[in-house]
């Protein structure tokens, strides 16, 4: 079983892509993380561009997507909100709605922030838009906040509540991916 | 016989099943300033009468049969916001015995949709038996019911500017079951 893991930061010491690795330490046996390091090679949606071939960056994605048995998101908050970069890569891969690839697809999201928060509204707003591009959205939150404290030398998984809602999350996306299979056998 | 009385009668025991063509459920849902309308086809529906001329109606249909006029509204309806095709493929109705008598009818039963089953109340009319060209007996139910659509999991909704939801929970459900005798 695979999940795709996408981050919503393109930084390079981003506090969500370490939030992904470590959730990538925590999977049980017969899963695989996939990171999409893609993100910041996107170009603005324009359905003017939907006429061609999809941008690189774009059929990567799309075809990560159609391989993935679920997808776990790491979001940071832009003013309280999903970051525009990862608004935008959604916006294409959901595009033609009837069929695009998320559609069904368990998916997960989580988030870390400096502040105290953890990105919770960014990630109501992420769990919303995913319902609507049709994705069966997990019922769940991570939000690691003050994670400069949390992501100090020894990472997020020195922290026992952190590494215990990874697993968590984890499991339970791998369930729901689970369940999808046996419905589909 | 007449139309007008036969109804009053006993209907005749067996099997009675759908002709398609001639029936069609569907449901509305006030949203925005109006009413959303959709159904489902193809469906199906039998009516079966024990010998003391007690009743019992079954019907089922596909989810992803959803019949609205544009495909990517179907797509969002399929989709686990609302309908939860993929987990949960078919809508069900099975009901209680019941007796049909005059023309009106009452017809306690339970309805599924998207996993949950729930007592539903259909009421209406039945129209016939009448024989048709072929010599088959004929009758007519026209069902109608209210549900609320949260109940059953499906509780989509977005607020209008006013801070209103756009889309109603009540639903009113509807079938036009034309039924022929075996």
């Amino acid at each position: 079983m695979r999940i795709l893991g996408i981050s919503g930061s393109v930084r390079r010491e981003s506090f969500n892509t370490r939030l992904l690795d470590a959730a990538a330490e925590v999977l049980p046996d017969d899963v695989e993380l996939v990171r999409w390091n893609g993100l910041k090679a996107v170009p603005p949606f324009d359905e003017d561009d939907e006429a061609g071939p999809a941008p690189a960056a774009v059929a990567e994605l799309r075809e990560l997507l159609a391989n993935a048995d679920a997808v776990l998101f790491a979001t940071p908050e832009y003013n309280g909100s999903v970051p525009g970069q990862l608004k935008n890569a959604l916006d294409w891969a959901s595009r033609p709605h009837a069929t695009n690839p998320l559609r069904n697809l368990p998916v997960a999201v989580m988030g870390a922030s400096p502040g105290g928060f953890g990105t919770v509204w960014a990630q109501a707003d992420l769990r919303r838009i995913l319902s609507r591009i049709g994705a069966r959205v997990l019922d769940a939150e991570l939000a690691v906040g003050n994670a400069a404290s949390s992501f100090d030398e020894d990472g997020p998984l020195a922290d026992d509540a952190v590494r215990e809602q990874l697993e968590e999350i984890v499991a339970a996306l791998s369930d729901s991916a689970r369940a999808r299979e046996a419905v589909a056998a | 016989m007449n139309t007008l009385t036969a109804a009053q009668e006993v209907l005749e025991t067996g099997t009675w099943k759908l002709d398609a063509v001639h029936s069609r459920i569907g449901f509305a849902v006030d949203y925005l300033a109006g009413t959303f309308h959709g159904g489902f086809a193809p469906f199906d529906a039998t009516l079966d009468v024990d010998e003391n001329g007690a009743a019992t109606l079954a019907g089922n249909a596909r989810v992803d049969s959803i019949q609205v006029a544009d495909e990517n509204l179907g797509a969002h309806l399929l989709s686990p916001e609302f309908f939860d095709a993929e987990q949960a493929p078919e809508i069900t109705f099975v009901s209680s015995p019941f007796e049909p008598a005059g023309t009106d009818v009452v017809v306690d039963g339970t309805l599924t949709i998207k996993g949950a089953s729930l007592p539903v109340q259909l009421a209406g009319t039945i129209g016939g038996p009448v024989v048709d060209p072929y010599g088959r007996q004929r009758i007519n139910l026209q069902l109608a019911a209210g549900i609320d659509r949260s109940s059953f999991g499906i509780d989509w909704n977005t607020p209008l500017p006013s801070g209103e939801p756009a889309l109603a929970q009540d639903v009113t459900l509807t079938a036009e079951l034309a039924l022929i005798k075996e």
